[in-house]
């Protein structure tokens, strides 16, 4: 079957998604400093280093969610429940056959049925919970000025909740990285943003 | 709370902070620290304090005074409103005006005044009255040796014991409040009894001749040896104070700022501001404008609210007071007492009357047949709780709960500066109403000294034992008869309150906040001596506070989680290799 080339990530597509992964692995790694005292920043360096990523994270959001709605890119996260079964049945036993991948990756459904539900939570849920609880729970000093009757140890809970959430997340996203045609081809096409596909019946 | 435009003044960075230099350091980081030469601010005026008035040069005090009130007399030949001043400050009466409870077994249901002089019971020597000629040689007069003083004789008002500059005016430690006299005296007075050592008499000529603003000595006199000895009750005034290093105090730094105490405790009228009993010591935590009326007690007088340039630090200062961090340990230098067993007085410890021991390579007294055994600390962390300036006492003649255990009024000991069972009763002299809610409130750093003291187990009261031989109970005083019945028996009598006849020792703490020194900024607590599991505030409940609370369920399913995550990817990757090869 004939190969051929696909512009698959955007240039602000890819720096997006590198400076967000750099951006929660050093905000997990001075967060969980801060709660189990690693000792990898020690603990003031981590506060504030933890406030500043948290700062340039949410910078990157707001970009990120301007990016996705004028270009129209937010649609590539609408759920495709009816091939959702198939998808499951390809990673609990195609993959292990060598069938190929049932759905085809093209410009404008990159995302398999399964990637579009998982980043679509990680969007709507994850990181906004993350944002939301960490900013409350850094100003938590103005809470009375702003009228917030919270407590913080819920807040502080609800953020590690989700904090622990994320690197499950992460641990799974970074295997699933490896499911491609080769393991790194898919790190690959995230990094160059382009992606050999199969005029047919592609797989990724 | 101005908070809203600091929220936006905080969140100003956010136009600044590019997206590339993330890893650049904070805003927040502080800047180099301050060379801890001599301050800039340094008040030279402060020593020696100046004055319009050489009182060497004065006529009337060109004589060889007899005895206190006579140059007292002398002092007031000028100065006509000076005693009148004095007699309405707690200096005089040693009863706190404003400090009023409803004592019903006292005055009938109506509330009164306390202080030192009437109704308050502590646990080192317990309670003023019956013991006056002892205690009083701390009072800011002379000749309070019983119920009978003339708290209206000008003449008794001590000038000297604030105000000399010799040095060398000392008033006798058991003579109510004189100092030793020539005329009685020639030779000098025995102190300690039966020690051989003799006190020398006074010159109070040169002694009233010499007479300038109170010096840090002059306070320190009292104040440094309350408790009957250096450093016994505060666990944050001592000798120490007279010449501190930077260390030790960075606001009286004797070569540095060289504060005297009324640069905070500021006076008018012989008023000083400070602290009285249940009265707090300032009313707002808030930068004070000089030649307003208020004091500038608080850190924050001068301060302000906002003094760290970190601002994530400046948002502790709702919750924690500046001492918590800024008095790293008690009693720096010099020993502190922490634990006052009365119950061991009396008889012998190991055959020995007196026993001597060592804290940090300073003597000390651990055991003292007059008085019990003894533990002291120095340099040691103190114990922190919520404090909002106020504190409720336990008075003569209020009813105790003798069955409540240490534990159940959440006092726990302090490791080895004490021998609290925590299984026994416990009673509070002293306590804090207040807690996290309280917006008043803050963490402080405090010193609890813990003991044992007589009770009535019967009408369930703390006694007031007669322990100085003084009056017509003389023999019966402990110190004399080292018989407990004899000495609560003419003690209570003496304040006219009902003893069964029984008592019995029980657990008691005092809590003495620490204000004073106040350690250079580098000396200041880091993050995790509280931030942590065992850390400072372990014993301190109620609240959440990052790095020492954490939820187990929710670090627990957590934790499950990422071990499923991690265990199904190797699983299915290594499923993924088993089934390539099998090909």
């Amino acid at each position: 079957m004939a190969k051929k080339k696909i512009r698959l990530y955007k240039r602000f597509e890819r720096f997006w998604h590198w400076v967000q992964a750099l951006l929660v692995i050093l905000l997990a790694l001075t967060g969980f400093d801060i709660h189990y005292h690693l000792g990898i920043f020690g603990y003031r360096q981590a506060v504030e280093l933890h406030g500043t990523f948290a700062w340039a994270f949410v910078i990157l959001v707001v970009f990120a969610v301007f990016w996705h709605f004028t270009t129209g890119e937010w649609r590539q996260y609408i759920p495709q429940w009816s091939q959702v079964p198939a998808m499951i049945r390809y990673y609990t036993s195609g993959i292990f056959k060598g069938e190929p991948h049932p759905t085809k990756k093209t410009e404008i459904s990159k995302l398999n049925p399964l990637q579009r539900l998982a980043y679509a939570g990680l969007k709507i849920v994850i990181i906004p919970v993350m944002v939301v609880s960490g900013f409350l729970y850094y100003y938590y000093n103005d809470w009375p000025s702003l009228g917030i009757h919270l407590k913080l140890g819920s807040v502080a809970k609800i953020h590690t909740f989700f904090a622990f959430l994320f690197v499950a997340f992460l641990v799974g996203h970074l295997y699933l990285t490896t499911t491609g045609e080769t393991i790194f081809s898919n790190i690959k096409a995230m990094i160059t943003g382009w992606e050999e596909v199969e005029e047919e019946e592609a797989e990724g | 709370m101005k908070r809203n435009a600091s929220l936006l003044a905080r969140m100003a960075p956010l136009g600044l902070l590019a997206l590339i230099p993330l890893l650049a350091a904070s805003p927040g980081e502080p800047g180099k620290k301050a060379s801890p030469g001599v301050s800039p601010w340094a008040d030279k005026a402060e020593k020696p304090p100046s004055s319009t008035a050489d009182h060497s040069k004065f006529k009337i005090l060109q004589q060889d005074f007899p005895d206190g009130p006579s140059v007292t007399k002398a002092c007031l030949t000028c100065h006509t409103e000076a005693a009148k001043q004095i007699m309405k400050t707690s200096h005089w009466t040693w009863i706190c005006p404003k400090a009023r409870r409803e004592m019903g077994l006292l005055k009938d249901g109506h509330d009164v005044p306390y202080g030192k002089a009437e109704f308050i019971i502590n646990n080192f020597c317990i309670s003023l009255p019956s013991n006056e000629p002892r205690c009083t040689s701390c009072h800011a007069g002379y000749g309070w040796a019983d119920k009978t003083f003339d708290f209206k004789n000008q003449y008794l008002v001590d000038c000297l014991v604030c105000h000399d500059q010799t040095g060398k005016y000392k008033k006798f430690p058991a003579g109510a409040g004189h100092p030793v006299y020539k005329k009685d005296y020639p030779n000098g007075r025995e102190w300690p009894p039966k020690s051989g050592k003799m006190m020398p008499p006074v010159d109070l000529g040169a002694s009233a001749r010499s007479v300038g603003k109170p010096t840090r000595r002059n306070c320190g006199t009292c104040h440094f040896f309350g408790g009957g000895g250096e450093g016994v009750k505060h666990g944050d005034m001592d000798m120490t104070l007279l010449e501190p290093g930077r260390t030790l105090d960075v606001h009286m730094e004797a070569k540095g700022l060289n504060f005297r105490c009324q640069k905070c405790h500021t006076t008018k009228d012989h008023k000083i501001a400070g602290r009285c009993f249940e009265i707090p010591a300032y009313k707002e935590r808030d930068f004070v404008i000089r030649g307003l009326e208020a004091n500038l007690l608080a850190c924050e007088s001068c301060h302000g609210k906002a003094p760290h340039k970190y601002q994530k630090i400046n948002d502790h200062t709702d919750k924690v007071s500046c001492q918590a961090c800024h008095i790293p340990t008690l009693a720096r230098e010099h020993p502190t007492k922490m634990w006052w067993d009365w119950s061991k007085a009396g008889k012998p410890m190991n055959g020995k009357k007196v026993i001597e021991g060592e804290v940090k390579g300073r003597k000390v007294h651990t055991f003292h047949i007059k008085k019990g055994e003894f533990i002291w600390a120095m340099d040691e962390p103190p114990e922190y709780l919520w404090y909002n300036g106020t504190m409720r006492f336990t008075l003569m003649g209020d009813k105790v709960d003798d069955t409540k255990t240490a534990e159940e009024v959440c006092i726990y000991g302090h490791g080895k500066f004490d021998k609290l069972d925590p299984k026994k009763p416990m009673v509070r002299i002293n306590w804090c109403e207040t807690g996290y809610d309280d917006p008043k409130a803050r963490i402080y750093p405090v010193k609890i000294h813990r003991g044992k003291q007589p009770y009535d187990p019967v009408n369930k009261t703390l006694v007031v034992p007669k322990l100085f031989p003084c009056g017509p109970d003389k023999k019966d005083a402990f110190w004399k008869s080292f018989d407990w019945g004899k000495a609560i028996t003419a003690g209570m009598r003496y304040v006219d309150q009902p003893y069964s006849g029984k008592y019995k020792f029980i657990q008691t703490c005092m809590i003495w906040p620490l204000d004073h020194m106040v350690a250079p900024k580098e000396m200041a607590l880091s993050c995790t001596e509280c931030h942590a599991g065992n850390g400072r505030l372990a014993k301190l409940k109620g609240f959440y506070m990052p790095g020492r609370d954490k939820s187990s369920l929710v670090d627990g399913i957590g934790l499950i989680m990422v071990l499923l995550a991690l265990v199904g990817s190797l699983g299915h990757g290594l499923l993924r290799l088993v089934f390539r090869a099998k090909g």
